[in-house]
Order: C-alpha cells, then sequence, then structure tokens
C-alpha cells in the first residue's frame, strides 16, 4: 500500500525559507530598482527595460566588463598551468608533504583587504619592499598609481600570488590519487614524461581542474576587495573592473536603477559563462 | 622471448638490513624456462609480487642478478627490459580509443603505422576485441580493461616476458573462469614466457606448468600441479594447496613413526636421523574410515557435492577424511581412520623427510 500525502513537502520547507530569505528576496528587491526610477522618499516610476538598454549601450559598461574579461583570462591563463606545474612538483610522499600542503594553503587564509593592503604597502616605490627594488635598485621606472601597466602587473600578480594555491592543492589531491600501477604501466609501455602527464596525469585531473577552473573564474569575474584596496580603480579607469564600477554607480552616483539592471547583467553572465565551462567540461561523461 | 634467470637475488625495503627476517625476499636461485607458463603462489606478503617488480625492473634487488637469456639486466629500466605487465587493477588510457591503447607501446617505441596496424589487428583478433577498437577504452567492462592492459603487453614481437599480477582480483566469477582458458589460449598461441602471480591455487594450478610456491620471501618450492599436490616439498605447500589442506599431525620417531604411541606406517625410508620437530602429513584424499587402525570420534561432516568432507578428532587431532560415496558417518560417530602407505610422508621441522620406497 503506497500512501500518497504532501507531509513531505514540511521538509522541504526550512531549506525553501533560507534560500527565500538569503538570495530570492534580496535578488527580487534588486529586479524591482532595475525596471523603475526613483528619487527618494519611496516614490517609484516604471521604467520598463530602459536601464537595461542603457547599460548595455554604454561605452562605460563595455570597457568595464572588457578589463573584467581581461583579468580572469590573465589570472586563469597565469594560475591554472602554473598550479598544476608546482603539484606535479610537489612530493608524493614522506616530511615535506605536509609542509608543502601548509605554505601552500597559507595565502588563501589570509583576509582580502589584508592582501590588498600587503601589497600596496610591498610596491609603494618610496618605502614598499618591492617597489624600492625596482625603482632604485634595478632602476625599473614602476608607479602603480601613475602607470596603468604597473597597475595591471601588481594586481595580476597579486591574484596568483593569493590563489595560485587553490589550483595547486586541487590538481594535488587529483595527482594523488592515480594508483602507482599507471605509472608503472606507462613505463613498462615506454611512455615520455609528456605522454604519462598527457595521457594518466591530466586526464585523471580533468574534475578537479574543472572544479578549480570554475572556483577561480567565478571569483576572479566578481572579484572587488582586492583591486579595490589595492589601486582603487586607477589610476583612471584603467583597473575599474566591473564590480568596482557598479559600487561606483550604485553607492557613489546613487543611481539604483541603472545599478540594479547592471548587477542583473553582471550575474547573467557569470551565470552563463559558468555554466558553458561545466558542460561543455563533462559532456565526454555523459556519452 | 628469453629465459631467466634469477641468481642469488636478495631483496630488502629497509636501507640497512641487519637479520633475515629484514629482508622481503630471502636469497632466491631460480631458472625460467623460453616459453614456459609459470605461477608464483602464495599468501598475501610472501614476496611475490617484490620478486615480480624485481623482474619487470620496477624496483632493483639489494643483492644479487637478473639474467635474461645470460645478459644481465639488473639495472636495466623497465621499457629497456622488453617486459610486459598486466596489473591488479586494469590499467587503461581512458582518453584514447582501444586501438589507441593497443597501439601506444609501439608507437612510444617509434613502429611506423602499418606495423601498428598489423599487430593491433592481430592482438585484437586474438583477444576478440576487433569491434570494440573505435570505442573510447573508459566505458569498457573491467574484463575487458583487462583484456586491453594485457593486449599492450602482446602487441609488442619482441617480449622477453609477460607478467600477471593477480590479474583477475577485480574480474566477476562468471567470468574469471572465461579469462582464465583465454590466457593459456594465448600463452600456447604466442609461445611467450608468461609469469602469473596470484595467492588463488586454482588459478595457479590451471594456468601453469610449474608453479613456484613461496613464503616469508622464500621459495618453498617449485614443481607441476600435480608434484605439489601429491608430494608437498613443505608443510605450508601442503597446508596452502588442496581444499582442505593436509592433515599435518605431530608424532614422534625412534626408527617409527608413532602418533600418541600408535604407530603409523610411512610411505618409505626417512632421510638421516631426524632432530627436530616430526610430523605426519597425509592428504584428506588417502584418509579412510575403517573399523581398525587410529580410533577416532566424528565431529563434523559437509557434503560438498561430489564428496564428503568429514572431520574427525584423532588424539587429540583434528584429522580431514575426504570421502567419496557411501556410507557417510554421521557427527558424533565413533570410527577408526586409515592412511594409504604409499601417502603417507613424514616432515622434520616442516620439511619433506621420506623418500618413496
Amino acid at each position: 500500500m503506497k500512501t500518497e500525502n504532501q507531509k513531505a513537502w514540511f521538509f522541504v520547507l526550512p531549506v525553501l525559507l533560507l534560500v527565500a530569505f538569503n538570495a530570492l528576496i534580496p535578488m527580487m528587491t534588486v529586479v524591482n530598482y532595475s525596471v523603475q526610477e526613483t528619487f527618494g522618499d519611496n516614490v517609484f516610476f516604471w521604467q520598463g527595460l530602459d536601464w537595461f538598454q542603457q547599460i548595455l549601450r554604454s561605452d562605460r559598461f563595455h570597457a568595464a566588463l572588457g578589463r573584467q574579461f581581461l583579468f580572469t583570462f590573465l589570472i586563469l591563463i597565469i594560475e591554472v598551468p602554473l598550479g598544476i606545474a608546482i603539484a606535479l612538483s610537489m612530493p608524493r610522499k614522506g616530511f615535506w608533504v605536509p609542509v608543502c600542503l601548509v605554505l601552500m594553503a597559507l595565502p588563501m587564509l589570509i583576509p582580502w583587504n589584508v592582501v590588498g593592503a600587503m601589497w600596496n604597502i610591498f610596491t609603494l616605490p618610496d618605502i614598499g619592499l618591492l617597489g624600492y627594488f625596482l625603482n632604485h635598485t634595478l632602476g625599473i621606472n614602476y608607479d602603480m598609481t601613475q602607470d596603468p601597466i604597473a597597475a595591471w602587473v601588481t594586481i595580476v600578480t597579486m591574484d596568483v600570488w593569493h590563489w595560485t594555491s587553490l589550483v595547486v592543492l586541487l590538481s594535488y589531491a587529483g595527482l594523488v590519487s592515480i594508483p602507482d600501477a599507471y605509472y608503472q604501466a606507462a613505463k613498462i609501455d615506454g611512455a615520455s614524461n609528456w605522454s604519462v602527464f598527457r595521457y594518466i596525469q591530466l586526464p585523471k585531473m580533468k574534475t578537479v581542474l574543472t572544479i578549480a577552473i570554475l572556483l577561480r573564474f567565478m571569483d576572479s569575474f566578481n572579484i572587488y576587495t582586492e583591486p579595490f584596496v589595492l589601486t582603487g580603480g586607477g589610476p583612471g579607469n584603467s583597473t575599474t573592473l566591473l564590480s568596482i564600477d557598479l559600487v561606483k554607480i550604485a553607492l557613489g552616483q546613487f543611481d539604483l536603477g541603472p545599478a540594479a539592471a547592471m548587477s542583473l547583467i553582471y550575474f547573467a553572465i557569470t551565470l552563463l559563462v559558468s555554466w558553458l565551462f561545466y558542460t561543455l567540461m563533462t559532456k565526454d561523461d555523459q556519452n | 622471448m628469453a629465459k631467466i634467470t634469477l641468481s642469488k637475488l636478495r631483496h630488502s625495503y629497509m636501507p640497512n638490513p641487519k637479520s633475515d627476517s629484514d629482508y622481503a625476499l630471502k636469497e632466491i636461485d631460480l631458472d625460467w624456462q623460453d616459453g614456459g607458463a609459470y605461477a608464483l603462489l602464495g599468501p598475501s606478503g610472501c614476496g611475490k609480487s617484490t620478486l615480480l617488480n624485481i623482474i619487470s625492473g620496477l624496483l632493483i634487488p639489494s643483492e644479487g642478478q637478473i639474467l635474461f637469456d645470460g645478459k644481465d639486466v639488473t639495472k636495466l629500466p623497465p621499457d629497456q627490459r622488453n617486459i610486459a605487465q598486466v596489473f591488479q587493477f586494469p590499467v587503461i588510457y581512458d582518453t584514447m580509443t582501444v586501438y589507441d591503447n593497443l597501439a601506444f607501446p609501439l608507437r612510444n617505441r617509434g613502429r611506423d603505422e602499418a606495423t601498428v596496424e598489423r599487430r593491433v589487428m592481430a592482438i585484437a583478433e586474438m583477444l576478440e576485441v576487433t569491434e570494440m577498437l573505435g570505442q573510447k577504452a573508459a566505458g569498457l567492462s573491467p574484463d575487458n580493461k583487462q583484456k586491453i592492459s594485457m593486449g599492450r603487453g602482446l602487441v609488442r614481437e619482441d617480449v622477453n616476458v609477460v607478467m600477471f599480477d593477480e590479474p583477475l582480483t577485480v574480474i566477476d566469477p562468471h567470468l574469471k573462469w572465461k579469462l582464465r582458458s583465454k590466457l593459456k589460449e594465448l600463452h600456447q598461441r604466442v609461445k611467450a614466457t608468461m609469469i602469473y602471480v596470484t595467492h588463488d591455487q586454482t588459478e595457479a594450478l590451471t594456468f601453469a606448468d610449474q608453479v613456484v610456491v613461496m613464503q616469508l620471501g622464500e621459495v618453498v618450492q617449485i614443481g607441476t600441479p600435480v608434484e605439489l599436490f601429491e608430494r608437498p616439498a613443505h608443510t605450508f605447500v601442503g597446508h596452502f594447496i588442496g581444499s582442505p589442506g593436509m592433515n599435518i599431525l605431530p608424532c614422534t620417531y625412534d626408527g617409527a613413526a608413532k602418533i600418541e604411541g600408535h604407530p603409523v606406517a610411512l610411505e618409505g625410508p626417512v632421510r638421516g636421523t631426524p632432530t627436530g620437530k616430526t610430523e605426519i602429513g597425509i592428504r584428506p584424499e588417502f584418509v579412510s574410515l575403517t573399523t581398525e587402525g587410529l580410533p577416532a570420534t566424528v565431529t563434523k561432516v559437509s557434503d560438498v557435492g561430489r564428496h564428503t568432507v568429514v572431520e574427525c578428532n584423532c588424539l587429540g587431532h583434528k584429522v580431514n577424511a575426504v570421502i567419496d560415496e557411501g556410507t557417510a558417518p554421521s557427527k558424533g560417530d565413533q570410527t577408526h581412520l586409515a592412511f594409504r602407505t604409499d601417502q603417507t610422508r613424514l616432515y622434520v621441522d616442516g620439511w619433506l623427510a621420506t623418500d618413496p620406497e
């Protein structure tokens, strides 16, 4: 006998409430702002999709979006191969394993704004260790408050320093899960080091690497704190990434409507890219 | 293909082995003839995998030499020894097709594509995997994966020896038998020397012409399956091979063997004067229930199909008897046991000490 009733819904209720309060309701208020104009005093005027059109057509948004993609592209292209390379060269057993793991985990444990402040001081031309060294010892003219290139080099380096460990740790987890027999078989088959990497290590790391790239994409695409503390988006607008621009519009200019529309577009882009990437990476497994 | 000689081989995983017990392998001298099918049989931890890894070159022995056709290969890396190894868990290059998997060892050695194709097709046909060649290897069933890893070993024409390290561990029982006969058939077709490591006596005895039984890093006996069954050189072999294993009964020896004062006739003369622990070994197959002989009480009767195993308490010792047909006793029965004289052997400190008449 099968009893049919709707009691099971009660079990879903707590989660539903939680999701509603921490995601759905805040998100709906943003949707609400994005289609209206307000001059304060809780007076709203219906705008339809005007804000969306305005944002999508604005050069300022295009420029910020371009910088955002460039930043994410740069850090991924550096952090992923570098992370894999470090994971490959880490010892698999013995005394140095925990030492390496702790050293790797350290940068990730530092709060984001502290990382920004650290690199800010580190790169100051007059008193910062790196800034002084570059300017006075090597004689390279380096000042990220003046030079956009220097600013970009600094924020990319900072992100690499902060987050390569994540790729390292995930790749390492994938590597240590490969049974010895695979390496032994490859040796017997006469495989080169490159073949071992290409046909054994890389395929076995694929799942964790997918997760690592996805996490790094989302985090770097939404990055705010570190560049805000480090460069504040400058010099000029050269390091004004999407999130920094968004905060400028929302809190600096108090343009709630356009800011809300931009938030939604921003969210949609992150979601779309993540989904595309994940679908492509897992397509093979389903066949 | 080659004859393999192991000369004074010892191996320890410790940097400075001191006593004998520090060695995972204790002094092994062995000759493996070209084209033979051998099995290395022993319980887990007896050193058989260590020995296998030394032959394949994955491990360099602490002492001694390995010769392939008289040529010293002790220090050569695996890829220069022309050996093949099949592991416990199938090793497959997941991202490649079955064809590419089979072609991999040849391509790594720079063979031209025409040769590669000829060899791959021949091996695929032998293993009956031709229709899977275009498929991704990742999606295969465990037994097919294991076939492919075997194929990667056999695809090279110049393999000196193919080694199997418990290759049927992950295979379903009903496919084990099939794959085992496939292996036997392959051996007859390719005529390569094959070494099969296992702790399963059925696998060893059905596959090999010669079985090497190992215990605690030592070779205890080398022989054909029949020799191992009929004349175990050591009580361990007697125990380990056969189901149930050989009955080993402590006895005294003063010109005649006696179990708790009851004389027992042996197969023939005893070598030298036994000093040390003396035991009588008799296979359950050669114990019969009679009206006279050693007094015993039946403690357990198990019907295992074709025959019945009767467990008795004989003068305080456990003795198994295999009764073919007819009247099986029941638990608690008083009976007498007779040992077939030509199958009753004396062991001194574990080692066989009698010769046949």
